[in-house]
């Protein structure tokens, strides 16, 4: 008989190794889902994981990596800290967009003034908006007990009714023909967030996204704040003796959540999107979700995490046009990816032992 | 009895109908969460049961088959919930949110070539006896699923309240250190209950793709089973409250679309996040104050159980 029994001490071992056996497990899993629909399983693998990187189109694909990976590691840092406290804040998605409403919305009212201060004031208005939304949760939870993940979800349709308001009335292009959608940030240099090196990829999204990466490993191994976060979440009496303010905790990790999500949106959509549309965002706020849990919560691990889903994705629309892969497949495969590493997760904190349990 | 231009009636009996999906996913929730759970994936496995009960009532021509298809499917995917939680004590919130976009995906997979496609239709069980004034719409006039969604709140209240069975789950939620020093299977119970639950969110699910909708589209829960978690806040893990909580956001549901086709002077936008803000403030309300719903939370809920002896 199989059972588990708790280690003394959590294993290094696994706690490096769980992404890599979740990686693979969902690639053996994965290919038998893409064998099951006919594709040829190895051909869609080689096209997720291989191609972009190493392929014909790499130069253009890798590219393409930085622009998805960015906002999903700005996402996922700041919902880490929260996770490691017990703080969740699963509407990143929202904060997303309302980051890139204010933002955007900073930017078209300056149209057509082109000032070079235009774009940090957008910047902090991206991160104002995201702040914003995630203080909502906050606040309901520290003043009146509220449960944080479905107040951070509902808002999440919350802010996808505004989106579609302002798509399609408060930030619509006048000049659009009647086109839903607001103006075209690539038309509007002082608002604009081109690439900084032409056919890399990269954007102050991810220039910040690095940073952000660095400031949070600093914060996180450096700084009391960060010691408190992880004390919370490992013992939340323990930190209560230690002195940790647990509500100003919430404020914080849910607020700075939402300032890197409102960032993410800012950054998308004066970028890769270039305009407010009512579909601009693709869900990187509930995707972030699994690359913070995929880099174990930790900044650096988020960074590696945030690359791999990226291939996920630029190899999955790779896979889908050359091989006829429905997109659907790789949101499974994603799923899938989560499911596996929450399984061997197990191994960090327990060990199997063979035989029948004795009773003392 | 036209307010704002609204039949009362009408309004009544729709808001039973839209009521039934949330009321079956929130009351399968509230036995998970009664047992010590707290599953965050009824949005997934509602969907999976939309699907799941789409088609097989569309192979089989039959309604009923499809609800038994959508429990079905609600209850597979609870499955990888209960092996993850139960066999690998992974955290129930992380579980719960990887079921839901897990089920989303293969959901729109498994949907693929549906859209378009008329389910059969479920007809009301009473037939002509609905055509009565006034009660015939509103307690005659409509579907076997409606009645049944009932049915399953009263059984639900029953079992757990008077019941050995009841008193189990309910030992296994407030203390499972307890409940497996008396000799009980805490594992074993969680999964039958993470079954139920499930079964019950996909019957839900079956309920918007075979009857609200009626047909298949990527998503179309759109999240009642969010909706549905929050109801058991809101009913403060009570049967009937769930069955109170439903009809109302039922109400409002039905009230927000009604005040849209008749064309209020309201933005639809801002009609169609009504149900969201309204389920914020009714948590606000319910957790706190001095009611405290809170501590009726069963004490062991989210909590992973692991015999160290």
């Amino acid at each position: 008989m199989l059972r588990l029994e708790k280690r003394p001490i959590p294993s290094r071992f696994w706690l490096y190794a769980t992404p890599v056996v979740a990686v693979i497990l969902t690639m053996i899993f994965g290919g038998l889902l893409f064998a099951a629909m006919g594709v040829n399983p190895f051909a869609v693998i080689k096209t997720i994981f291989w191609d972009p990187l190493f392929g014909e189109f790499a130069f253009y694909l890798r590219g393409q990596l930085l622009v998805k990976a960015g906002p999903l590691i700005l996402i996922a840092i700041g919902l880490s800290l929260g996770f490691r406290a017990g703080i969740w804040n699963i509407g990143a998605e929202g904060q997303y967009i309302m980051g890139a409403i204010f933002g955007a919305a900073v930017g078209l009212a300056f149209y057509p003034t082109e000032n070079r201060l235009i774009f940090p004031l957008m910047v902090i208005a991206g991160a104002f908006g995201g702040w914003v939304w995630a203080m909502i949760p906050a606040i309901l939870k520290t003043r009146f007990n509220t449960n944080e993940i479905l107040v951070s979800l509902m808002l999440v349709y919350v802010a996808q009714t505004i989106l579609a308001k302002a798509s399609t009335g408060f930030l619509k292009n006048p000049e659009g023909m009647g086109f839903p959608g607001s103006r075209n940030f690539s038309s509007f240099p002082a608002a604009a967030n081109p690439e900084l090196i032409a056919g890399s990829g990269l954007h102050w999204g991810g220039v910040t996204a690095v940073l952000v990466a660095l400031a949070a490993w600093v914060l996180l191994s450096r700084h009391i704040i960060g010691f408190q976060i992880r004390l919370t979440g490992q013992a939340p009496r323990a930190a209560r003796f230690a002195g940790v303010a647990p509500k100003r905790l919430v404020v914080l990790c849910m607020g700075l959540s939402g300032a890197l999500a409102g960032l993410a949106g800012l950054f998308e959509v004066t970028g890769p999107a270039g305009q407010i549309s009512i579909d601009f965002n693709v869900g990187y706020g509930f995707t972030a979700i699994i690359v913070a849990f995929l880099g174990r919560l930790n900044p650096i691990g988020i960074v590696l995490a945030g690359i791999l889903m990226a291939l996920t994705y630029v190899g999955g629309e790779m896979a889908s046009t050359n091989l006829g892969l429905p997109s659907a497949a790789i949101q499974v495969f994603q799923g899938m990816l989560l499911f596996f590493l929450l399984a061997v997760d197990v191994f960090t904190n327990y060990r199997v032992r063979f035989g029948r349990v004795e009773v003392a | 009895m036209d307010i704002a231009g609204i039949n009362l009636v009408t309004l009544i009996a729709s808001l039973m109908v839209a009521a039934v999906p949330i009321l079956l996913a929130a009351i399968g929730e509230l036995v998970v969460e009664k047992s010590g759970v707290l599953n965050l994936g009824v949005e997934g496995m509602m969907i999976m049961g939309a699907i799941g009960g789409f088609m097989v009532a569309v192979a089989t021509g039959s309604p009923l088959m499809g609800f038994i298809g959508g429990a079905i499917g609600g209850a597979v995917l609870s499955l990888f919930f209960a092996v993850l939680t139960l066999g690998f004590l992974a955290n129930q919130v992380a579980t719960g949110l990887a079921l839901t976009m897990f089920g989303l995906g293969l959901s729109s997979l498994m949907g693929q070539g549906y859209n378009g496609v008329k389910p059969p239709p479920t007809g009301a069980l009473f037939g002509p006896l609905g055509d009565i004034p006034v009660i015939g719409p509103i307690l005659l006039g409509h579907d076997w699923m409606v009645y049944f969604s009932i049915l399953i709140v009263a059984v639900v209240w029953w079992v757990l309240r008077y019941t050995r069975t009841g008193l189990i789950i309910r030992a296994v939620g407030e203390s499972h250190d307890a409940a497996h020093a008396l000799g009980y299977n805490v594992a074993r119970i969680r999964l039958l209950c993470i079954m139920f639950g499930g079964a019950m969110a996909g019957l839900g699910g079956a309920y918007v793709s075979l009857v609200r909708v009626p047909q298949w589209v990527d998503g179309i829960t759109a999240g009642a089973g969010w909706i549905a978690l929050a109801i058991v806040v809101f009913a403060s893990w009570k049967p009937w409250r769930v069955l109170l909580g439903a009809y109302l956001f039922g109400g409002i549901t039905v009230l927000q679309l009604r005040l849209q086709a008749a064309g209020s002077s309201i933005p639809v936008e801002y009609l169609s996040m009504a149900p969201y803000l309204i389920t914020i403030l009714v948590l606000v309300i319910m957790s706190s104050g001095r009611s405290k719903a809170a501590l009726n939370a069963p004490a062991a809920l989210g909590q992973n159980f692991h015999a160290s002896r």
